[in-house]
């Protein structure tokens, strides 16, 4: 039997990128900060392990290109539901260049691929949040509504709501799914604010867990066959806090996955990959 | 047949309804009357669904119902018609109305026929019984779709053109699964794919995939490779473009199907198909008046006034879109008001927990009609789907404005109507959809003239048969959501009300009825009249905009309904709640007071209740006991009266104390009954409980009863039940023990259903014993007492038969023993004791909602008294926080204050009750 909008969670593959030299010094960040580039290459090498081996997934993982320092954030650069696969516009200029291997790996998966052409339209995957049922689409420094817009299009089964991003850098900045109908949010005012947004826009009902940190708020959820409910968060040397509120979490099998240098250029833990179920194609 | 006297149209039109229902019956059965109008010979092919028509229950029930509104008309008038229907000269005209299989189905009906009596024979043609979720559409001048209205002439509202109809599906069910019959989903299906093809809802090409396999598995059987040619789909559409990948990936899935039914092929695409977030969303073009809270980020450099938008009218409330994004929403309960004035079209909005008033939000609509249209859509789909039943027209109050009001069953009531159908399965064709091969204007071009056979009615006519009324038990259980079930109760109670013998008027039935239980009832009848007038009261509450929506939310809201569209006078928002304060409002309502029930009477009753069945005999029982609150809906209140009513419930916990076991069950009744005088403390307060299960888990229930000044009368309330599915071995059951024992509580008048709600919990294994009650300490100065701490007895309680009229005997029956430790403390404020025991003032009405998350259950109450000519509005709130692990009280319990207080800025916080319980186990001892 066919149905739609099964399987919350539910992955197959990943697509990540490897990250270059240029990171260090050239990559966006919100705040001045150095970053050691061989700790990063560790912590994104752990992450890939994690993916790779302690949860299955089959990981595509494109080479680092030098000229595109950011280029390691692939999330931003495309947003993939079912078998469609938006190819993003995103927000910084100097990203632009990273959808084109995105593009090329996602067709390898054989994705429909969508193109957001329109030159006023600009979008980054950091905005956009799937609860399994609808998309949010961040409104921010990234991400516009023409955007959104094309998002929508691309998603046509989906509600798609807009919320304003008033402070941090992407919506997922300080949210994401940590499983079914459940939105781990952080706990400062503009992050609660957006909750409360997000849950008068929508005709679900979503649990929350809040966490202290806004950017540990930001988790990779995953259900996967024989091993469940899987969520990769922050660790407690970064967030003590707010790993602890992770460690209620009983249903789940928890990873801790270390952050610490990626984050310095804003980089979150769902940044890192782009998630595909290719059992989800009919 | 259809002819009405001039006396006759005057009538309100469901009488009109069923007079033209039973002429027909009665036509058809005697053919020699039909012969006898040789004018008439265009009539005859209508009659013969008529004649094969089957009494449906819906037609009963409704029939019933509208005879309450006409119960002054004797029968001998019904007599009197038929015979002479011929003499009198009528002008028939032709109506061609587009069925959703795209064919035509023409009949000639009377010029002065109403729109109810299209739509029934349209119905009847269909052989369709859950007719609610439909409704017939027409084109105006400007060839927007309009719905007909039923209530009012045809020819009032086909002002120029021919009479050209389309039958279509009004109010989509969010769970089409709980339809009862297959043939209905089969008309939702066929509106649903017209809805896909014709691109009103959209869907991704994955989608369009799988909701065609589904069409064709339904339409075409099975696949058979040598039966069907390679392009077998290609005449039938499943999308706006139709691509011959496409139609290859529908035959993929075409194939897996084998011997899938063609119901369950049906079930599967709506099951598919409601998960749309277009899903019967009805989008109306609009602008922008005004700002749009912040959610709408203009574009550079634009101003958000007068941003195209679209204005989306489904289920759950108003949705706002800019192109594809929704950009607001607007649940029901979230709006307190709709009105529209030329073409602007307003919704006044609850205020939020960042706004400390009401807001109104202006959308310009193109012209008047079409805000008038919208409006028209947005009062009904609220009515449908949020309100127990139909409000009443506007009488007294509203003498500007329009009238209109939706006059058919709310979703509750035909809900509860189809259960009751027990015809076999009616056989029907499933018409393939040619008609997608012809291009078809929306509004039903012609494509071929009269197809009674291609639908002919299959049924069994012998076989269509009514439940009796009164058979509610069985019934009632079908549903578990607490809205439903508020719905159900409330539609349960006014069938009940309603059975009696038609000929006695609506105030004098439910006095008979009330005599029946308890001698006290005469107070009722002086009750009644002013009841009436009471009609147009604005029910306000306040209401945690969180849990008042979603499933688990308290079901029907009012919304205040105002126009002034023809006058294009703008009524003022206040109007109504000017006139509320009224002495006059007053007066009623203290005199509603006085009904009392006897509780021994209440008590009996609900016995019997119980032995017949469980749990949901207690919605049997407010049905019967609520007949005061009866007679005035029938008075033609406005609905949202009804939708407000809801139990007074906190009455028997509140002035107990803690104790164990079987004691509770006696002292609840005591409580009750000292609940039916007037003298019973109505305040309440609120508390947090904190219990705990297997170790030093926690459950934390805090009631935050807030006190406002509010001039609102509003009636005696009903009593509402959530039945909860109880878990039943582990320790979180008692958590929703605790909680089902809130939601059950009873009402004013009546004492016993604290013992049911007892009684049902020791089905599920509850520990009665934790049933906290606050005693009615609140008069004591502002102070914190504690409570010792109280060794109860948890009683798994499969034993105490719910059978037993006496409950308090089960109770005590021999079962494991769980030790709990109770500990209560209460935090009041000194403000709450300034009202003096002297006035307890008049409970007006009470409302719970509940909502749940995984670890803690939000029951919020809300009530209404009257004391001394000032109303006051009570909200509390209980959370029960049930965790494994460590919980800081006053953390949470600050956190409850807080949010409270953010949610209800106008309000005070006058009491807080922190209720501990720990499971005392061997290895732990207390913590």
């Amino acid at each position: 039997m066919a149905g739609l909008m099964a399987g919350f969670g539910h992955y197959t593959h990943a697509v990540v990128r490897g990250i270059p030299v240029s990171l260090a010094k050239e990559a966006l960040r919100s705040s001045q900060t150095e970053v050691d580039l061989a700790k990063a290459v560790k912590e994104q090498e752990a992450y890939v392990e994690v993916l790779r081996t302690r949860l299955g997934l089959e990981v595509v993982e494109l080479p680092a290109d030098e000229s595109l320092p950011d280029c390691v954030f692939v999330e931003d650069a495309a947003v993939v539901c079912g078998d469609t696969a938006l190819i993003t516009r995103p927000g910084a200029e100097s990203r632009r260049g990273e959808t084109e291997a995105m593009k090329g790996a996602l067709k390898d998966l054989n994705l429909n691929i969508v193109e957001m052409t329109d030159e006023n339209a600009t979008l980054d995957g950091g905005d956009v949040l799937f609860t399994g049922r609808e998309f949010f689409v961040g409104l921010s420094k990234r991400t516009n509504q023409r955007g959104a817009e094309i998002l929508a299009d691309a998603f046509k089964d989906y509600a798609v709501s807009t919320v304003p991003v008033l402070e941090g850098l992407h919506l997922k900045s300080f949210c994401s799914m940590g499983g079914p109908g459940l939105i781990v949010i952080g706990s400062s005012e503009p992050a609660q604010k957006a909750l409360k947004i997000m849950q008068q826009m929508s005709d679900h009902r979503y649990d929350k867990l809040t966490v202290p940190d806004d950017l540990a708020a930001n988790c990779i959820y995953m259900n996967l066959p024989s091993k469940g409910h899987v969520l990769l968060h922050c660790t407690a040397e970064e967030f003590p806090e707010s790993a602890k509120v992770f460690e209620k979490l009983k249903d789940h099998m928890l990873i801790p996955m270390s952050n610490l240098e990626k984050v310095k250029v804003d980089g979150a833990l769902t940044c890192c990959s782009v998630l595909i179920n290719k059992k989800a194609n009919i | 047949m259809t002819t009405e006297s001039g006396a006759d149209s005057e009538a309100k039109q469901p009488q009109e309804n069923k007079e033209t229902e039973k002429g027909k019956a009665k036509a058809a059965s005697q053919p020699s009357q039909v012969a006898a109008e040789p004018a008439l010979p265009q009539n005859q092919p209508e009659q013969l669904p008529a004649a094969v028509g089957h009494s449906t229950p819906a037609r009963k029930e409704q029939e019933q119902q509208e005879e309450d509104l006409v119960s002054h008309r004797s029968s001998t008038s019904r007599l009197s018609r038929s015979p002479l229907r011929g003499v009198k000269k009528v002008k028939i005209m032709q109506c061609k109305v587009t069925l959703l299989d795209g064919l035509d189905f023409t009949l000639n009906v009377e010029k002065r026929a109403k729109g109810q009596f299209l739509f029934d024979k349209v119905c009847d043609h269909l052989n369709l019984l859950e007719k609610d979720y439909f409704g017939i559409t027409y084109r105006d001048v400007e060839n927007q779709k309009n719905w007909l209205d039923p209530s009012k002439e045809l020819k009032k509202q086909i002002r120029t053109g021919p009479w050209n109809f389309a039958f279509n599906v009004k109010f989509y069910p969010p769970d089409p699964s709980q339809l009862t019959e297959d043939i209905t989903r089969y008309y939702l299906c066929l509106q649903l794919r017209d809805d896909v093809v014709s691109g009103r809802l959209p869907c991704s090409f994955a989608t369009h995939t799988v909701l065609g396999s589904y069409t064709a598995q339904s339409e075409l059987g099975d696949y058979d490779s040598e039966e069907l040619a390679s392009d077998y789909l290609s005449e039938l559409r499943f999308a706006p473009n139709q691509t011959k990948e496409l139609e290859e990936k529908v035959m993929e899935l075409h194939k897996t199907y084998k011997g899938m039914s063609p119901a369950d092929a049906e079930m599967h695409f709506l099951e598919n198909a409601k998960k749309l977030s277009m899903y019967g969303v009805d989008l109306h073009h609009a602008k922008l008046v005004g700002n749009l809270y912040e959610c709408l980020a203009p574009a550079e450099g634009e101003d958000s006034e007068g941003v195209e938008i679209m204005l989306g009218v489904c289920a759950s409330g108003l949705l706002i879109y800019r192109d594809r994004l929704r950009i607001n929403r607007f649940a029901w309960p979230k709006i307190l008001k709709i009105s529209y004035k030329r073409n602007n079209f307003y919704i006044k909005i609850r205020p939020g927990e960042f706004e400390q008033f009401e807001s109104t939000i202006g959308f310009k609509l193109p012209n008047h009609r079409a805000a008038k249209r919208l409006w028209k859509v947005c009062v009904e789909h609220h009515t449908f789907f949020r309100l127990v039943s139909p409000e009443a027209p506007p009488k007294k109050f509203l003498t500007l404005g329009s009238k209109f009001r939706y006059s058919g069953r709310t979703q509750a009531q035909t809900r509860r109507a189809s259960s009751q159908i027990i015809r076999p399965a009616p056989f029907f064709e499933r018409t393939s959809s040619k008609r997608y091969n012809m291009s078809r204007s929306l509004d039903g071009a012609p494509i071929m003239e009269n197809h009674e056979t291609l639908m002919k009615d299959n049924a069994v006519d012998g076989e269509a048969k009514v439940i009796a009324k009164g058979d509610i038990i069985t019934t009632v259980t079908t549903e578990k959501k607490a809205e439903e079930e508020k719905a159900e109760e409330g539609d349960a109670k006014k069938d009940t009300a309603e059975t009696p013998e038609p000929a006695a008027t609506s105030p004098l039935r439910q006095d008979t009825k009330t005599k029946e239980d308890e001698p006290a009832a005469d107070e009722t009848k002086e009750v009644e009249p002013k009841i009436t007038e009471a009609a147009g009261y604005l029910v306000k509450y306040v209401v945690d905009s969180m849990t008042a929506d979603g499933p688990t939310s308290s079901g029907p809201h009012g919304i205040s309904l105002s126009t002034t569209m023809d006058d294009d006078v703008f009524m003022d928002g206040t109007l109504r709640e000017v006139e509320e304060k009224t002495p006059e409002s007053q007066d009623e309502v203290s005199e509603r007071l006085v009904v009392k029930v006897s509780p021994g009477a209440m008590r009996q009753e609900v016995s019997q209740a119980i032995s017949d069945k469980k749990g949901t005999l207690i919605i049997l029982k407010d049905a019967e006991d609520k007949s005061d609150t009866e007679g005035k809906e029938k008075s033609a209140v406005p609905g949202e009266f009804k939708a407000d009513e809801h139990v007074m419930r906190m009455a028997s916990k509140e002035e107990e104390i803690p104790r164990a076991d079987t004691s509770v069950v006696t002292e609840a009744q005591t409580t009750a009954a000292k609940m039916l005088s007037p003298k019973v403390e109505i305040k309440t307060d609120s508390m947090t409980q904190i219990k705990g299960i297997d170790s030093p888990k926690k459950a934390m229930a805090s009631w935050i009863s807030e006190e406002v000044k509010t001039e609102t009368p509003e009636f005696i309330s009903m009593s509402t039940k959530e039945v909860k599915d109880m878990k039943t071995s582990d320790g979180l059951q008692e958590r929703a023990e605790i909680f089902t024992f809130k939601e059950v509580q009873s009402e004013q008048s009546k004492s016993s259903l604290t013992q049911i709600t007892v009684s049902e919990s020791s089905t599920t294994s509850l520990v009665v014993s934790t049933l906290e009650c606050v005693s009615s300490s609140q008069k004591a100065p502002a102070g914190q007492e504690e409570k010792p701490v109280i060794e109860t007895e948890a009683l798994p309680a499969k034993s105490a038969g719910p059978s037993s009229p006496d409950i308090t005997a089960v109770a005590t029956k021999d079962m494991p023993v769980i030790h709990t430790e109770t500990k209560t403390i209460t935090y009041e404020a000194a403000e709450v004791e300034t009202n003096g025991d002297a006035d307890p003032g008049v409970l007006l009405s009470a409302q719970t909602i509940t909502s749940e998350t995984t670890s803690t259950t939000t029951t919020t109450h809300i009530t209404k008294t009257v004391k001394g000519g000032i109303s006051e509005t009570r909200i509390e709130k209980r959370i029960v926080i049930t965790g494994d692990a460590d919980i800081d009280h006053d953390e949470a319990l600050a956190q409850a204050i807080k949010e409270a207080k953010e949610q209800h800025p106008d309000m005070s916080v006058t009491k807080v009750v922190v209720h501990k319980e720990t499971e005392i186990t061997p290895e732990e001892g207390e913590d």
